[in-house]
């Protein structure tokens, strides 16, 4: 398989040196891939490529391991990932009703993007933060003790505040 | 060193953070500058202290004063009433006292709870090594490797009774021994983060709260077995841990107490952290191995077990952040000490995590043995908003359902087996009369569902079809076979399944569906309304 690599963009530069720093120890694949994520933003087939080349494992492994864990996407994301949580303790606290409002205020499904990709809605795991349930987090800021209303809300002023792309 | 009359203890975790910690912080240390009060007072930051919900929770020593709900502009008051004036501010204090540590027996959220696991969590600054050492840390590591061989180790920590916290409850004692006595030079030791039970959040207290107990825990662990690497896999959303975690790390180092020839014994230990990647399954330890490995984190053919061929096939310990946790005390203070907590066959404490329809959703650690009914009506604060209760899934996703009638089971390993339930990570989720069964049912059914890691059939299959009769259930267009299938389904599926994940479903849908049944039936009327189910 050929696949064409700018290997002077930035990016795949500063992938490389990661590459070079953990190359040597054993099982690096996971940890590059980490570090790949927060370089791209996702792991396109490319950047797959690349990892498999460079770390001499096959790409099937590579792909394997990307589509096995949860964190790990192939797709790009808009500018804010929603994640909720569906966690028990949040379902009890009615997650389902907060995803659905989101859902509708943002006119798309679970897992889907806007069309001005400001934001990907998507649902996840327990964050280990129940006692705020029910919880989302945007980017990296976690939000609790939500309201279908207060979702919706919070939503409303990232488009004011971070700019209608 | 200056001596203070007073400290103000700043709870920051993500929770908090979200609160304003910081802003509460950074007014404190302003206001108290401001009196002239920073030679006397000293302003520190520390783990979670357990309390959920709370907002921002100050703690102010010596008088042990929580304040719940702290916004920056309490802070003057706070400042000038009780740092200034002696006079604590009563309606920001938090009802009970909470949380206090050290052994020191007090009353807990209403009762007391017994700390050994988190007897720190809370009381000391977790970035500060020192703070750490000042309160007895590392006095385990040095005993150890000063005056016992590895095998009086193993033997004192399988004297002690402890098993281990993650789920399975294997005496720990008994794993290192096997590690120690496995062939081969090269042996690792490898600390489970990888906490992704839903409802759960005790492992990451621990290290947030107290990162410098588990690095001992591992290191004591490492001397007994005879490892010279170790991993702790933490799981890629705990950015708070990580961080605070390799701190610690970096501190260890330079202090000498991890690298080449510790505290001058001729004992070696490095260890280094693991990012998982958000994979239930990954809890299951080969799974975890694998996935340490850079692959896909599926669960190896067992045996052999990890104790003889573990990471790249060398005899390894996988133990959880909380059995960890428990290693430096009973070394230090031996296994007779540890044996006075608890049960016979289950020694020492557990931490749980009491969440949902509660007064007081938080953490705590009590001696094993202590009843369902007390953790949740005493410690828990019982129902909140006066409504009535219904049942409590005690366990984690792949917890028990136990009705009211139930309650009365004494928290540990073996009374729990009795009634087909199981610690397992000691979530305790608690409903109230307005949940409902089926519902609840599906969530975790659906949890499965999507993590289940496709290696076996039996897990594969089983939770999609459990999916769909559930969704039928849900829906109102089952059938009473219905239930009964699903039953006979995770039956299969326990029997047959590959490892835990698949085997353990049977919990949740057995007990639900048994102890709830009249729920279920009701709920294969078209007619019947449900608001939790949407109909």
């Amino acid at each position: 398989m050929k696949m064409h690599i700018p290997e002077d963009n930035p990016q795949y530069k500063a992938l490389k040196r990661e590459i070079i720093r953990y190359r040597r120890k054993p099982g690096p694949l996971i940890q590059v891939l980490h570090r790949a994520q927060e370089i791209f933003g996702y792991l396109p087939p490319e950047v797959q490529f690349f990892v498999a080349k460079e770390l001499n494992v096959p790409l099937s492994s590579v792909y394997g391991v990307v589509t096995f864990y949860n964190f790990f996407r192939t797709e790009p994301v808009a500018r804010h990932i929603i994640n909720i949580c569906m966690g028990t303790a949040c379902h009890v606290k009615g997650a389902a009703n907060v995803a659905e409002a989101l859902s509708k205020e943002l006119g798309i499904k679970i897992g889907e993007t806007t069309e001005d990709k400001m934001f990907t809605l998507s649902t996840a795991r327990c964050f280990g933060a129940c006692g705020l349930a029910p919880v989302m987090m945007i980017n990296d800021e976690v939000y609790g003790k939500l309201t279908p209303e207060r979702a919706v809300e919070i939503v409303k002023k990232y488009r004011e505040e971070h700019g209608g792309a | 060193m200056k001596l203070q009359r007073a400290h103000v203890l700043v709870s920051v975790d993500p929770e908090t953070v979200m609160a304003g910690a910081k802003e509460v912080e950074e007014r404190l240390i302003k206001e108290i500058e401001s009196r002239g009060l920073s030679d006397e007072i000293k302003v520190l930051e520390t783990g979670t202290l357990g309390i959920s919900g709370k907002g921002v929770v100050l703690v102010v020593y010596p008088e042990g004063i929580y304040y719940e709900n702290v916004k920056p502009d309490d802070v003057p008051k706070i400042v000038e009433e009780h740092l200034l004036k002696g006079r604590p501010v009563k309606e920001l204090m938090l009802p009970e006292l909470p949380v206090r540590a050290v052994k020191r027996e007090t009353v807990g959220l209403t009762r007391k709870q017994v700390r050994i696991v988190l007897e720190n969590a809370g009381v000391i600054d977790p970035e500060n090594i020192e703070e750490y050492i000042a309160v007895g840390g590392y006095e385990a590591l040095e005993k150890a490797l000063t005056s016992m061989k590895p095998e009086e180790v193993i033997e004192e920590v399988k004297k002690s009774g402890l098993r281990g916290r993650g789920g399975a409850g294997f005496p720990t004692g008994l794993k290192w021994e096997f590690t120690r006595k496995a062939e081969g030079d090269i042996k690792y030791v490898i600390c489970n983060a990888d906490e992704g039970e839903p409802g759960t959040f005790k492992d990451r207290l621990i290290l947030e709260g107290d990162p410098h107990k588990l690095l001992e825990g591992m290191m004591l662990c490492a001397y007994a077995i005879g490892a010279r690497k170790g991993y702790i896999y933490i799981r890629g959303e705990y950015a708070l841990s990580i961080k605070r975690m390799q701190k610690a790390i970096d501190d260890a180092y330079k202090y000498g107490l991890l690298g080449e020839d510790i505290l001058g014994t001729g004992f070696s230990f490095d260890i280094e952290i693991k990012k998982g990647a958000g994979a239930y399954v990954c809890g299951e330890e080969t799974a975890l191995i694998e996935s340490l490995e850079g692959k896909r984190g599926q669960p190896r053919f067992k045996p052999p077990y990890p104790v003889t061929h573990g990471l790249w096939q060398k005899p390894t310990v996988v133990n959880n952040v909380e059995t960890l946790a428990n290693v430096p005390s009973i070394i230090k203070n031996g296994a007779e000490w540890y044996k006075k907590f608890g049960t016979e066959k289950s020694t020492g404490t557990k931490v749980y995590t009491i969440l949902g329809h509660v007064k007081y959703p938080g953490l705590i650690e009590v001696e094993m043995g202590t009843p369902l009914r007390e953790i949740i009506f005493s410690y828990g604060g019982g129902i909140k908003n006066g409504k009535k209760f219904k049942a409590a899934l005690v366990g984690g996703a792949a917890g028990v359902f136990l009705p009211d009638r139930l309650l009365d089971v004494k928290m540990d390993f073996d009374n729990l087996k009795e009634y087909k339930a199981v610690l397992g990570s000691g979530a305790i989720l608690v409903m109230n009369e307005d949940a409902c069964m089926v519902d609840m049912l599906f969530s975790i059914i659906r949890f499965f569902y999507h993590e289940s890691c496709g290696k076996c059939t039996p897990c594969r299959i089983g939770t999609r079809e459990l999916l769909e009769l559930i969704k039928k259930v849900r829906k109102g267009e089952g059938e009473e076979s219905d239930l009964d299938k699903m039953i006979k389904i995770s039956e299969s599926m326990w029997k047959s399944s590959f490892c835990p994940l698949g085997q353990s479903l049977i919990m949740p849908v057995k007990s639900a569906i048994e102890n709830f049944r009249e729920e279920f039936v009701k709920h294969l009327d078209k007619e019947f309304h449900c608001e939790n189910c949407r109909r």
